[in-house]
């Protein structure tokens, strides 16, 4: 389903899913997030692109408290999310993390059959019989575009399929949570083209279903995925904006510079 | 423009295109300075070798569009330098339309040249709107050269003039035409001939109009309706 060339601007709508207000972040006393405002959109997908360094993947880890899990790191400000400002203490986390769901750019399956890898997350919330239990798992492969490859080796490990598949089994395990949003943090940078052109494709079907945050290297990737981008640089947000507008016509040079490759 | 590329090598074939596009630009403007004075002076030579020079500005079209689309495969230019690949891929067929225009603007100078043009001042019919198309695809070419968006603004309106002109000159020609069947020939071949000019107007027009949107990154051909969609945003 592509959006007709003429449509510039994605349709925004008037509450966000997530609203980051004056986020700051420190990795102890170093200051990775300076100050962050912006909107992640419902059911639209927002790339995040920037020099190494410049905090993207430190905000995507943010929006589901993953580093939490980091002593010595912490977050300031306000991350609305399903009405509530989840950095407040008294998150559930465990919770947030199942709504928030994340894959990161190696992929990481579980030492399991393919079908406890999908099973295993939703057994920590939910009490499915075996029927119903096979329904999700095919549901999440499905959505995950791994079906038709696994259904003769639903038993087999995670660990035998391909990069790709893998990456794919990830994303099916994160969807079978029922997620709302879905963080991707450089899913295809590891994975050869053909692989990383169908998760781009599976991406784009998601999204119907769910919000996207991606972090990529791959500007190309931004601006075929992405409705929105935010262009971040040495943890300052530096333009956020509609995809096409940004890489057709940046309001910043510095945003310029980059996607043009005139940096350094 | 903005600084240099990471890459030293973009730079260089960024550079090669541009100053092929100004050779071009530079050869029109001299093929069809050469094709007026050819017209004036009957001065077959010269229309000859006008015709001849269409070759190479045709060839110039071609080693072009071939060196843009290497550009855009290799580098995936985005925003400015695509705005520029994309402005200077279509400002190379209006240059050689113009050749083309030249060319025709010779061919009927040879024609003129071989049957005389009896009661027919052609020459100076035309002068005004010669002078204004040379001024505007000058003017246009300088804008481009330079990327200097208020000038090619300004030039945009000109060509009303030209196209007013045209008018006049045909009703002029009709005139003759109807007065006396044995200036058709002549006539009809100044017709053509303000004809090719007013088209160089419009060409000239063209390359104004991208000088806008390289710079800006407005469409504003054909009255502007592409200016909401370079606008389109997030509320």
């Amino acid at each position: 389903m592509m959006t007709s060339p003429i449509d510039t601007a994605p349709k925004a709508q008037a509450t966000p899913t997530i609203r980051i207000s004056g986020l700051n972040f420190f990795y102890g006393g170093f200051q990775g997030l300076k100050n962050i405002n912006l909107d992640i959109h419902d059911k639209q997908v927002t790339a995040f692109i920037g020099p190494s360094g410049c905090g993207k993947s430190t905000l995507l880890r943010t929006l589901n408290r993953m580093y939490d899990l980091y002593p010595g790191q912490r977050a300031e400000g306000s991350i609305v999310y399903g009405g509530r400002n989840i950095l407040e203490p008294g998150q559930d986390v465990n919770m947030l993390r199942a709504k928030v769901g994340m894959v990161f750019q190696k992929p990481t399956p579980f030492p399991m059959s393919v079908y406890d890898n999908i099973a295993f997350g939703v057994r920590l919330y939910e009490n499915l019989p075996k029927g119903e239990m096979d329904e999700r798992v095919e549901w999440a492969l499905r959505k995950g575009a791994l079906w038709d490859e696994v259904k003769d080796k639903l038993g087999k490990s995670g660990l035998s399929l391909s990069g790709g598949q893998q990456q794919r089994l990830c994303i099916a395990r994160g969807i079978a949570v029922k997620p709302e949003v879905l963080l991707l943090d450089e899913p295809t940078s590891a994975l050869d083209p053909i692989s990383t052109a169908k998760i781009e494709e599976l991406i784009s079907e998601l999204k119907g279903d769910y919000t996207i945050a991606i972090v990529t290297h791959n500007m190309q990737q931004a601006a075929r995925c992405s409705d929105y981008t935010a262009y971040m640089y040495l943890g300052e947000l530096v333009e956020f904006g509609g995809t096409d507008r940004i890489f057709m016509n940046p309001a910043k040079k510095e945003t310029q510079d980059y996607i043009t490759g005139r940096f350094g | 423009m903005s600084g240099e590329h990471s890459s030293k090598q973009y730079d260089l074939d960024l550079e090669s295109i541009r100053s092929k596009v100004l050779l071009m630009g530079g050869t029109v403007e001299n093929q069809l300075q050469e094709a007026l004075q050819a017209f004036a002076e009957g001065d077959t030579e010269l229309a000859q070798r006008v015709i001849g020079t269409d070759a190479s500005v045709n060839r110039l079209e071609v080693v072009l569009d071939d060196a843009c689309s290497h550009l855009i495969v290799k580098r995936q230019p985005t925003a400015n330098d695509l705005r520029t690949v994309m402005a200077t891929v279509k400002v190379i067929t209006d240059l050689e339309r113009i050749g083309d225009e030249a060319t025709k603007i010779a061919r009927a100078a040879l024609t003129v040249a071989q049957r005389g043009s009896g009661a027919i001042s052609h020459s100076d019919i035309v002068r005004t709107i010669a002078s204004n198309a040379s001024d505007m695809l000058h003017d246009a070419l300088d804008a481009f050269a330079r990327l200097d968006q208020e000038q090619a603004q300004r030039i945009i309106g000109r060509d009303d003039v030209i196209d007013h002109e045209f008018g006049s000159i045909m009703r002029t020609l009709i005139t003759f035409m109807m007065e006396d069947p044995r200036t058709i020939s002549v006539a009809l071949d100044t017709l053509w001939v303000a004809k090719a000019l007013e088209r160089v107007g419009d060409h000239a027009t063209n390359i104004a109009e991208y000088v806008v949107y390289i710079v800006g990154g407005t469409d504003i051909r054909h009255g502007g309706a592409g200016a909401a969609l370079s606008a389109g945003d997030t509320p």
